[in-house]
């Protein structure tokens, strides 16, 4: 406050007239005030004023700046205020308006001083209809899209029988047990390793693409599941999460998301190579159960005796059909050489002497064993043997003469036993 | 060995097994080699049991298993 001699001093240099000073700070020039002093003064009656509000309109002039605020005006058919976002204020919100948009912003009314604008600065909006979330979304599908991230061909397949399954997801959320459970009631040989990580709120994104790296450099397990059980749309939020989703897309293993309820698509579900439709399925599509896994093997073992028996009984017929083959060869072998046999048989038994001899004939042979054929081969008095058909008569020439009806001598040989 | 690398094995043997081309020697050889299989699949099966553990990577990098005490 100015001295009452400060002020009669400044006036009488101004030569106003000295009477009655109101000294009320801006009631007088003496007492004249500060921009600064009063926009300040303005900023803290607006604010005492008003408590956070919730206000309708429309958006128009939106500026994105580079320091990471954005500002626009809201405005309806009457009239029009500033607005502001702060950018700490901006991560919390999905995606930026756009001009036209109708939107409801909540926030506070404020005289921002540097400018003496009235000014109104926004926590949260929410555009009609979602606008901001289906907003956000396309636009990280669309760029996920042009780095082909969503391809169906980039898909994996899941392996039939993981031995070790990574999940990541909250400690202590409802999905986490579902997904336990359901490992258990299946309980075939599996591992199940949790991972755990903040799945909604501050820092969510970025604990979860840390986990989804830390999966993928420990190498050591054959699937991850990535989830969380149901919420509103904001709790799910971290798995629309561009980064998250990229991470995910990165991962060396095969991937399964399982976020929410049936209804519930996130960007992760997209990126996934399976998405589930709850924590639950995700776990029911990675472990097979025990009786499944027991009929693949029963399968197996029957296929196995039953090719092996297949073989047998082909290689026993192909050896059956061998065998018969070379038991007619032998046989045709055998028959002719026997007829060749028995065709000689008859030619010998034709030549032998003892049939002649069995005719009536008797063969004399001197004592060398000769043929006698001749008279002059006998002498008088000698012996000789006869063979007759039935063995050897030994016998003596008596006399010899030619064949009575011969020309020769006409003696006949007598015979003494 | 593990389950699944059992249960692979032993779908390559019935393959090759149903080939017409294999002789009886290597077809006994296979089913050996595949009973064997069914045998380790089937203990696999029946000492079953799903464990839950928690991973932890230590400030090296290097990475170790402790059993999950949560409410699972």
């Amino acid at each position: 406050m100015a001295t009452p001699r400060n002020a009669s001093t400044r006036s009488a240099s101004y030569g106003a007239p000295p009477v009655e000073r109101d000294l009320t700070p801006g009631a007088s020039q003496e007492s004249a005030i500060s921009v600064h002093t009063l926009t300040t003064a303005a900023k803290d009656l607006v604010e005492g004023a008003f408590p956070p509000l919730w206000v309708r309109g429309e958006v128009s002039d939106f500026k994105a700046h580079r320091n990471g605020h954005w500002y626009f005006s809201l405005r309806d058919a009457n009239a029009q205020m500033k607005c502001v976002v702060w950018s700490t204020q901006t991560r919390r919100i999905p995606a930026s308006p756009d001009d036209g948009m109708q939107v409801l912003v909540r926030g506070q009314m404020t005289v921002w001083p540097v400018r003496g604008d009235l000014q109104f600065s926004v926590a949260a909006i929410e555009a009609e209809g979602d606008g901001l979330w289906r907003k956000a979304l396309e636009l990280t599908q669309r760029r996920l899209e042009a780095d082909g991230l969503l391809d169906p061909a980039r898909k994996r397949a899941l392996p039939r029988y993981p031995r070790r399954i990574a999940v990541i997801t909250s400690p202590d959320g409802a999905a986490l047990h579902d997904i336990v459970k359901v490992a258990r009631g299946r309980s075939p040989d599996v591992e199940v390793v949790i991972v755990p990580a903040k799945v909604q709120g501050d820092g969510a994104p970025e604990e979860l693409v840390a986990m989804i790296e830390r999966v993928g450099r420990w190498m050591d397990a054959d699937l991850l599941i990535i989830g969380r059980g149901g919420g509103a749309r904001e709790d799910l939020w971290a798995f629309n999460d561009e980064r998250v989703a990229r991470a995910l897309a990165m991962c060396p293993i095969p991937t399964i998301s399982g976020v929410g309820h049936e209804v519930d698509i996130t960007i992760c579900d997209l990126v996934a190579d399976v998405r589930a439709a709850t924590p639950s399925a995700a776990a029911e599509l990675a472990i097979p159960a025990r009786r499944e896994m027991i009929a693949h093997v029963d399968a197996l073992r029957g296929r196995l005796v039953t090719a092996l028996a297949r073989k047998r009984e082909r290689s026993l017929g192909m050896l059956t059909l061998v065998r018969r083959r070379l038991g007619t060869a032998a046989v045709r072998v055998t028959e002719r050489r026997r007829a060749r046999l028995d065709a000689t048989t008859g030619r010998l038994d034709a030549l032998s002497p003892l049939a002649t001899l069995e005719r009536g004939y008797a063969v004399a042979r001197g004592p060398d064993g000769a043929t006698l054929r001749k008279r002059s081969q006998f002498a008088t008095g000698e012996g000789f043997d006869l063979w007759v058909s039935d063995g050897v008569v030994r016998a003596t020439t008596a006399s010899t003469r030619v064949h009575p009806d011969g020309d020769g001598d006409r003696d006949l040989p007598k015979e003494r036993a | 060995m593990s389950f699944e690398k059992s249960v692979s094995r032993l779908e390559e043997i019935v393959r090759e097994l149903d080939r017409d081309d294999l002789d009886l020697d290597r077809a006994l050889a296979l089913f050996e080699e595949g009973i064997a299989h069914l045998r380790s699949a089937n203990s696999a099966l029946v000492q079953a049991e799903a464990r839950v553990q928690l991973l932890v990577e230590a400030a090296d990098g290097t990475f170790s298993l402790t059993d999950f005490g949560g409410q699972a």
